[in-house]
């Protein structure tokens, strides 16, 4: 699997498909004849109530459909355009913008390997590479070149599923989908968590490592 | 490392364990400066910040206490958004404080909001931040109940809600008008200015937007006063500043560091410099967006306007260092492939910029490229500066120019190198390369 970029140059996957002139545009759909999981309803309900304008809640709204469904599928979308009320297609614009919204079925699993410069200053396209090859023939587990993730002190580094770990070396790899596969803590001795401030003078006295390693967070149902 | 160590205003015992809760927090004297502040008149707290002299610590380094001053004034709805969407490659020092003390970013935007006349506020952070995100709604729900965040805080007539709202994985969301319209559920598509965020930001509305590290030093400034805060630092530089070392160093991680000391005490001091046997070629003082300095430039004192000076900036305080076993046409297509994926598409000359600056590089890269490829590069450079809605484009420029100009011998060197792989002609005997070297073209 190669990272995904787009070779125009923008963030728009799909611009080169023709548009379907057949369909009508899909309105806002009809809460009567739409089924929302009950618990997705109220986790978007909540996130509209925090905001003076209820489109503030699209970016944790998909977020919490995509926790649900794998993806921003069109079922996903239609379920969140549905309480939001707001067009599927308005949404479909938000989702694919966003590197971490799914506009592809998913792995329930996601590892992003930072790519960017501080990190591959220290090795990380090799380690990307590793990391997808061995990961290719698993479904459940989507490994992506990342761009920063805002941990060049561990570099090269990886967040899986959220979770932060470095330094990564290529003899890691294996470990790491290991831990991801049997869904237990990744790596938890190179969680960031745990990773003191570099600053020598920062701490006045000698602090144990305290930070508990954090819980998995899976995706999917 | 000279011998005064530098004063600890935002890492002090930043480790200990359950600084991320309020009880420890408070016992090490935190909200202290919010009840100070909230006994004062907004007026007061407004001038404290401005006698601090403190600059945005996100990557403009505007004078924080003027911003707020150029809110209007009258009881309409106000906003304050901190920006915590920390995506500028090489900065990590937003997440050490969101993860560690959380608590001192929300007594900071209490103080700030009071300041203001905002009554509502955001924390728009990126959603890779997931650990931090939760540490900071776990803190929020704390300060709520504790009576810090809601109506009439603490008898002082002051209200807030705060709201930490997720990105999803944008660059662009952490350029202020981006981040509104993100904020507003929208692509993070930047907005024209003006009208200023400060006039027309958020819904519409008078909007303050303010980096991590600034508002987490705003209880510092309330507790020791703006003038006191003044001194440390140098003159226009004033106070700490969190520096996150990266690349070719023996200890890259996060130090606090006075404003004004060389660059090369940060470097090699704190960060150790690079490995045994190696020596810097190049370095980011500002993030990637920052002009490259060289191994001649590490006397420079690092503050907003020594790096100014050196046609360079101290942006959002993210060093990175490359040694001399790096190629620099890999960091130039680094830096140039990066911007291109964030590059929202808004604006052609950031959009086709930096995905034209990129195949050239490819160019350079596969041996089809001859000398004239850096001028044409360096004048695409040229047209996309100062000619975008916002400066993601510039924030490409700057570095791609600069790198073509202090390593131009090294480019050429590639050019001809990747053309003899090839199997090419030396470009100066090829047509192209003979009309640019001429002249002609």
């Amino acid at each position: 699997m190669s990272v995904r970029r787009y070779a125009h140059g923008s963030r728009v996957p799909g611009w080169d498909r023709p548009a379907d002139l057949e369909k009508d545009p899909a309105l806002i759909p009809d809460p009567e004849s739409t089924d929302v999981p009950p618990a997705l309803r109220e986790e978007i309900e909540a996130h509209m109530a925090n905001y003076p304008d209820r489109r503030s809640a699209a970016l944790p709204a998909l977020e919490a459909a995509q926790r649900v469904h794998g993806w921003c599928s069109p079922e996903a979308l239609e379920q969140v355009a549905c309480v939001m009320r707001v067009t599927p297609a308005y949404l479909d614009s938000v989702a694919t913008f966003y590197d971490m919204l799914e506009n592809s079925p998913a792995g329930r699993h996601s590892v992003y390997v930072c790519t960017n410069i501080s990190c591959s200053l220290r090795g990380a396209d090799e380690l990307c590479d590793e990391m997808m090859r061995a990961a290719e023939a698993d479904p459940d587990i989507d490994v992506r070149g990342f761009e920063c993730l805002g941990a060049c002190d561990i570099a090269p580094m990886a967040s899986v599923d959220g979770i932060y770990v470095g330094p990564l070396e290529l003899s890691d790899v294996p470990t790491l989908l290991e831990d991801v596969r049997a869904e237990r803590p990744v790596l938890p001795d190179k969680q960031l968590g745990r990773m003191l401030v570099a600053d020598p003078h920062a701490n006045s006295r000698e602090y144990p490592l305290h930070a508990p390693a954090p819980a998995q967070k899976g995706r999917g149902a | 490392m000279s011998d005064a160590v530098a004063p600890m205003l935002l890492l002090t015992d930043i480790d200990e364990p359950g600084l991320n809760t309020r009880e420890v927090y408070e016992r090490r004297g935190g909200y202290e400066s919010m009840r100070t502040a909230l006994k004062m008149t907004p007026e007061d707290v407004l001038a404290q910040l401005e006698a601090s002299q403190l600059r945005g610590r996100g990557g403009a380094g505007f004078a924080m206490g003027t911003k707020i001053s150029f809110l209007p004034k009258g009881a309409i709805d106000k906003y304050l958004v901190c920006n915590a969407d920390e995506s500028e490659p090489g900065t990590f020092k937003d997440r050490e404080l969101m993860q560690k003390t959380p608590h001192t970013l929300i007594e900071g935007i209490v103080i700030a909001s009071y300041a203001a006349g905002a009554s509502r506020s955001f924390i728009y952070i990126r959603g890779e931040y997931v650990q931090q995100a939760d540490a900071l709604d776990a803190a929020l729900a704390e300060a709520r109940a504790a009576g810090y965040i809601g109506e009439d805080i603490l008898g002082s007539g002051h209200s807030l809600t705060l709201v930490v709202h997720r990105g999803a994985g944008a660059y662009i969301c952490g350029e202020e008008t981006g981040l509104l319209d993100s904020l507003e559920g929208k692509r993070g598509n930047p907005r024209l200015k003006p009208p200023f965020p400060a006039n027309q930001g958020l819904y519409q509305g008078p909007t303050l937007i303010n980096n991590v590290e600034t508002l987490s030093t705003v209880p510092t400034i309330i507790r020791i006063g703006g003038e006191e805060y003044a001194k440390i630092g140098v003159e226009r530089s004033t106070g700490t500043k969190l520096v996150s070392v990266s690349g070719h160093v023996r200890r890259p991680g996060n130090y606090e560091i006075e404003l004004g000391i060389p660059a090369r005490e940060i470097i090699y001091g704190l960060a150790g410099g690079p490995a045994e046997g190696r020596s810097v070629k190049c370095w980011f003082p500002g993030g990637s967006s920052s002009p490259v300095l060289t191994a001649d430039d590490l006397d420079i004192n690092y503050d907003f306007d020594s790096l100014a000076k050196a046609r360079t900036m101290l942006g959002s305080g993210a060093i990175i260092v490359v040694d001399d076993s790096t190629p620099i046409l890999d960091v130039a297509l680094k830096v140039a492939k990066f911007y291109r994926h964030e590059s929202c598409g808004k604006c052609t000359p950031c959009r086709e910029g930096t995905n034209w600056t990129v195949k050239m590089l490819e160019r350079i890269e596969i041996g089809e490229a001859t000398p004239m490829d850096l001028e044409i590069m360096a004048s695409v450079q040229e047209h996309i500066m100062g000619n975008c809605l916002c400066v993601l484009g510039d924030a490409m420029a700057m570095p791609i120019s600069s790198l073509i100009s202090k390593f131009r011998g090294e480019f050429e060197q590639h050019i001809e190198a990747a053309r003899e792989r090839r199997g090419l002609a030396p470009s100066a005997v090829d047509g192209d390369g003979a009309l640019a070297a001429q002249g002609a073209i």
